[in-house]
Order: C-alpha cells, then sequence, then structure tokens
C-alpha cells in the first residue's frame, strides 16, 4: 500500500503567540516549530502501523521552504521512508492543497492522510481540497481507520455516537484523537532519518484565493473573582445572576 | 448579496449547529441588502428554517441521506440556480466536507471556522487554537464562511418561509455509513453542550468521578476531562478537551483539579463563563478564569451540589 501524509509545521504548544509588521505576521522569533501534532501523532503514526501489518510505502510531503527541513527529518525518524518537500510559499488553503494534488496525481497513492486540522491556523480545509482536487471520497476527522481488500474502514465521533463508514480507497483521510498514540523517534530512526531520501520539488503556480490582512488579540478577561471555598454555595448564585449562565 | 446556506437536519430536527449557519447567513445577507436562501434534503417541515431567518428554502426530496460529494453537488447546483455570491455552512463534519470542495470548484475564497459576520470582504476567525484572531480577506467573487459551531447564536426571531422543491443531479455516495453506535443517551454530546463540567488528576482516581457527574447532572452538564485523564483510562478519550482532543466553547465550563496547562485552555478558552476549582493558589488556570474557588475539591464539590440541588427547587 502507498501511503502519502501530509505535515504541517506549527508553532510548539506552549509558543508564545505575538506579532509584528503592523500585525499583518507572525512573530517567530524565539518559537520552537513543531510536527502539527494531529498530522504526526495520528496520522503518520497510522500510515505506519499500516505499512507494518500489510507491506507498502510511507512518503511524507510538507509544502514550505528550507525551514521545513527539521519537520520532515523529524517525520522520517519516527519512521516515514521517504518526504518530498514542495518549494513553494504557503500562501493560502488552496494554493497549499493545489501543490499536493499536483504532486500526488500521478504517484498511485491509495491513501493520503492529513491530521484533522492545523493548531495554528485550525482550518481543517486542506484535507477536502484535496480530495476534491484528485477526484477521490474524504472521510473528515476519522477516529480509527482500517483497511482491507482496498476498502478504508473508518469511526468517527458523530453527535450522540460513533459512525462507521467505508470507503473504497483511493481516499483521503483526516485524522482525529484515538487513530493512533503518539510514538517517540529512537536513536536508530534519528541517524536513519539522516541518509532517506528528501525529494525538494520545485512547484508550478497555484494561485490563492485568500489572505491574511492582519491579526489581533482576543480581548483580555477580567480578573478572576473568587469565592470563599467555606461559602462554595456562593458560586451558584453568581452564576444564576451575575454570569447569568444558569 | 444573495446568500445560500446549507441545514442539515438528524431524527426530524434541524441540528443546533445548522441553524446558528442558518442566522449568519441571514445577518450576512441583510447587511449588504441581499435575501438569503437555505438549501437541505430528505423529509422534513424546512419552513421552521425562517424562524432562524431564511427567506426561503430550497429542498431536495429525492434524497434521504447524502455524503460530503452529494451535498456538494446540491450546492453548487444551488449557487448556479441562485447566482449567490455567499455560501455559508457550519464548520461541523459536513461544513469540513463541503467547504473546501465547493472552494476548488468555485475558485471561491473560503474562511473556515469564522464567528464573527463578514465586514466587506474581510472575515475575522480564531487561529492559534483561540489565542488569537486573524482578519482574512477573501480575493475572490464568491466568498464562503463556515461558522464555528456554538460561537453565534440562534437567532429565532423570524417566521416560518416558504419551501420550494429544488432538483439537482446529485450523483451516488462514496463514503457509506455502514452502522452508527448510539452511546449513553441520558449524556449530553459534549461539542453541543451548553454547560460542562470538566475534572483533571485532582480527583485522584476514577472512583472519585460520582461527584463530578452530580454536579453536571445538577447543572444540565456535560462531563469532560484533562488530557492526563484520558491518557491514564480514567475516563474515555471521547472526553478529553484540550489541543489535541476537541475544542469547545460553552457557555459555563467548570475545571475541577486541572492546574491550566497552556494546551488545556486552547481546548476551552472559548468558554464564554470560566469557573476554575484548584486547592493550588498557583494553578495557572486562574488567571483565566471568571471565577475562582481555592479549595479541596472533595469539601467544595459537595456544596456545589447542594447548592444546584436547592436552586433547581426554587425554579
Amino acid at each position: 500500500m502507498k501511503i502519502l501524509v501530509c505535515v504541517s509545521k506549527a508553532p510548539d504548544t506552549t509558543s508564545k503567540i505575538a506579532f509584528t509588521n503592523n500585525n499583518s505576521s507572525f512573530d517567530e522569533a524565539g518559537v520552537n516549530f513543531i510536527v502539527n501534532p494531529y498530522d504526526e501523532w495520528y496520522a503518520l503514526v497510522r500510515a505506519l502501523e499500516l505499512k507494518e501489518a500489510q507491506g507498502g510505502n510511507v512518503t511524507v510531503l510538507s509544502v514550505g521552504g528550507i525551514d521545513y527541513e527539521q519537520i520532515i527529518r523529524k517525520a522520517l525518524a519516527i519512521g516515514a521512508d521517504d518526504a518530498v518537500r514542495i518549494d513553494a510559499p504557503e500562501a493560502d488553503a488552496l494554493s497549499v492543497s493545489t501543490h499536493i494534488a499536483n504532486y500526488a496525481k500521478d504517484k498511485g497513492f491509495d491513501l493520503i492522510l492529513c491530521g484533522k486540522e492545523t493548531i495554528n491556523y485550525n482550518g481543517s480545509v486542506v484535507p477536502g481540497m484535496v480530495a476534491e482536487l484528485l477526484d477521490m471520497p474524504l472521510v473528515a476527522l476519522a477516529a480509527k481507520l482500517d483497511v482491507a481488500n482496498g476498502v478504508a474502514t473508518c469511526e468517527r465521533e458523530v453527535t450522540g455516537g460513533m459512525e462507521v463508514l467505508e470507503v473504497n480507497l483511493p481516499a483521503v483521510i483526516s485524522a482525529a484523537k484515538g487513530m493512533a498514540e503518539q510514538r517517540i523517534p529512537n536513536m536508530r530512526g534519528i541517524m536513519a532519518a539522516r541518509t532517506k531520501a528528501l525529494e525538494v520539488v520545485s512547484f508550478e503556480n497555484a494561485s490563492a484565493t485568500t489572505s491574511v490582512n492582519n491579526y489581533e488579540m482576543p480581548p483580555a478577561k477580567s480578573a478572576c473573582k473568587f469565592v470563599d471555598p467555606a461559602n462554595a454555595a456562593e458560586l451558584i448564585t453568581l452564576l444564576h445572576q451575575e454570569a447569568k449562565v444558569i | 448579496m444573495k446568500t445560500i446556506v446549507f441545514a442539515e437536519h438528524l431524527n426530524g430536527k434541524f441540528t443546533k449547529s445548522s441553524l446558528e449557519a442558518v442566522s449568519y447567513a441571514s445577518a450576512w445577507s441583510v447587511s449588504t441588502g441581499g435575501t438569503c436562501i437555505a438549501v437541505t434534503y430528505g423529509i422534513i417541515d424546512a419552513s421552521v428554517l425562517g424562524t432562524a431567518g431564511a427567506n426561503e428554502v430550497w429542498k431536495l426530496d429525492a434524497l434521504s441521506t447524502a455524503d460530503g460529494e452529494q451535498i456538494t453537488k446540491l450546492m453548487l447546483a444551488a449557487q448556479k440556480e441562485s447566482g449567490a455570491t455567499a455560501i455559508v455552512l457550519s464548520q461541523d463534519l459536513i461544513g469540513k466536507s463541503v467547504a473546501p470542495r465547493l472552494s476548488v470548484r468555485l475558485k471561491a475564497g473560503l474562511v473556515s471556522g469564522a464567528s464573527f459576520l463578514p465586514t466587506g470582504n474581510i472575515v475575522k476567525k480564531n487561529v492559534f487554537s483561540g489565542k488569537a484572531i486573524a482578519h482574512v480577506t477573501v480575493n475572490s467573487e464568491i466568498s464562503i464562511v463556515t461558522v464555528l459551531p456554538n460561537s453565534y447564536g440562534v437567532n429565532a426571531s423570524g417566521a416560518a418561509c416558504p419551501v420550494t422543491a429544488f432538483s439537482a443531479e446529485v450523483g451516488t455516495a462514496r463514503v457509506r455509513v455502514k452502522e452508527v453506535r448510539v452511546e449513553e443517551s441520558e449524556s449530553i454530546p459534549l461539542p453541543e453542550a451548553d454547560k460542562v463540567v470538566s475534572a483533571g488528576r485532582g480527583m485522584k482516581g476514577p472512583e472519585n468521578w460520582g461527584m463530578i457527574e452530580e454536579l453536571a447532572k445538577e447543572l444540565g452538564a456535560a462531563t469532560a476531562c484533562s488530557r492526563p485523564v484520558s491518557d491514564i483510562g480514567w475516563r474515555p478519550h471521547h472526553e478529553h478537551v484540550g489541543q489535541t482532543g476537541i475544542a469547545i466553547r460553552p457557555n459555563l465550563y467548570i475545571a475541577v483539579g486541572i492546574s491550566g496547562a497552556i494546551q488545556h485552555l486552547a481546548g476551552v478558552n472559548g468558554s464564554k463563563v470560566i469557573v476554575v476549582i484548584n486547592k493550588d493558589p498557583e494553578a495557572a488556570f486562574f488567571k483565566a478564569a471568571d471565577y475562582g474557588i481555592i479549595g479541596d475539591a472533595f469539601e467544595v464539590v459537595p456544596q456545589l451540589i447542594a447548592a444546584a440541588k436547592a436552586f433547581n427547587a426554587t425554579k
């Protein structure tokens, strides 16, 4: 089975979020970038598990500049076989998806896996765009994935329960919590990653339809109002009369 | 500006997130002097979508269930027929499957997870898991917006509206639903819950969750937990809220024995009112809280249960 896993980079979850250039761009100073957790913990690890059980090949793909190399090496250290970097700016979801689809269209991937969203842009858009561009079905936010006889079986959370879905391959699947458990790369993996193939592909033109004008910080929270623990019942009164939420 | 909005229904009722999307689409069309058409399918009285703000409903009767590609084709047909330049869906499972496809097909800019109405061609959306807001410019003739659930309220001040039968060729579903396993029907689904009582490692063990469930029951709230608690198996994974679990935006979020790591906050910082109960006065969560109680959960929670019972008795 040939599996493509799309990985994005994201600021470490403990990063300070700040902006520069009149609040028009994210301030990367001192920020440590990691593999987007949904892409790494769930999509990539499940792809590796499927390969280990059934044979095949796992390719990781990123769209972005040279600063993506450490992200890609991490994915290779976790166990991906090879990697591709499309050397293009991450202009918007449509342009990134177009780059992914242009690369993947004639490679015969059985499965294209993505995380359900990035933790910086929270879009949840790229998997659906890639599916449309490649004329493939999509299962969004799968929490479980199995593949047998060319059919992917997914489970996902819906209102009031779990839904079991089936789809013929090739398909695009976006991964939510539950699909796999995080893997920490070992020394052998890290050493091996240094020599694994990382192909850099120059990009074809892909137009963007949105752009970020500027950023703002959410309004600051007012100070916390403390209730005496000996008179905790007061909280219920405050929630009713002051906050009006019960 | 003419706006079309997709509305989904389940067990004979339109979903809350769909009604929010209809109210959003309606307000957007009103702000630009246009009208709002809600699009749906199947056997249901769709005139009620007028109460949430739709001026009319177009309904494809001859379809009982639909996958993302079929809904995409339905919305493409409705866009073509209406000439709408604004398309709205909820940022729920359907919106996440359909809106990206529409964006590709119509070469239309998509802003996903918006929580405010657009101003001109600028749409605001939460980014960095709610730690910042981006102002996104849409550079295309048609704009598509998906609305973050629980961020834009349902405005139910309208009246029932006319429903027109609509026909469109939507093909067959490639995603097949094999089974839906309904889970314990009493509990409130977390993503839609208006109130949530959540607990963490401070509860010391799964055997102590009875009081969390009881407080939740008295308040009509869903239960949730922090990541460590779901990782060690005290609570099911689907209750884990946070950066890598699910993000929720209830009106009331009560956190018991959760320190408030930044990853946890990322999943709950959209909550309107946050209450933190923790015996550590230095717990980071107090900085994000509206109300706090510095005290032992095992002493505080029983008092809250008693007070909630007394409050319910007066209603």
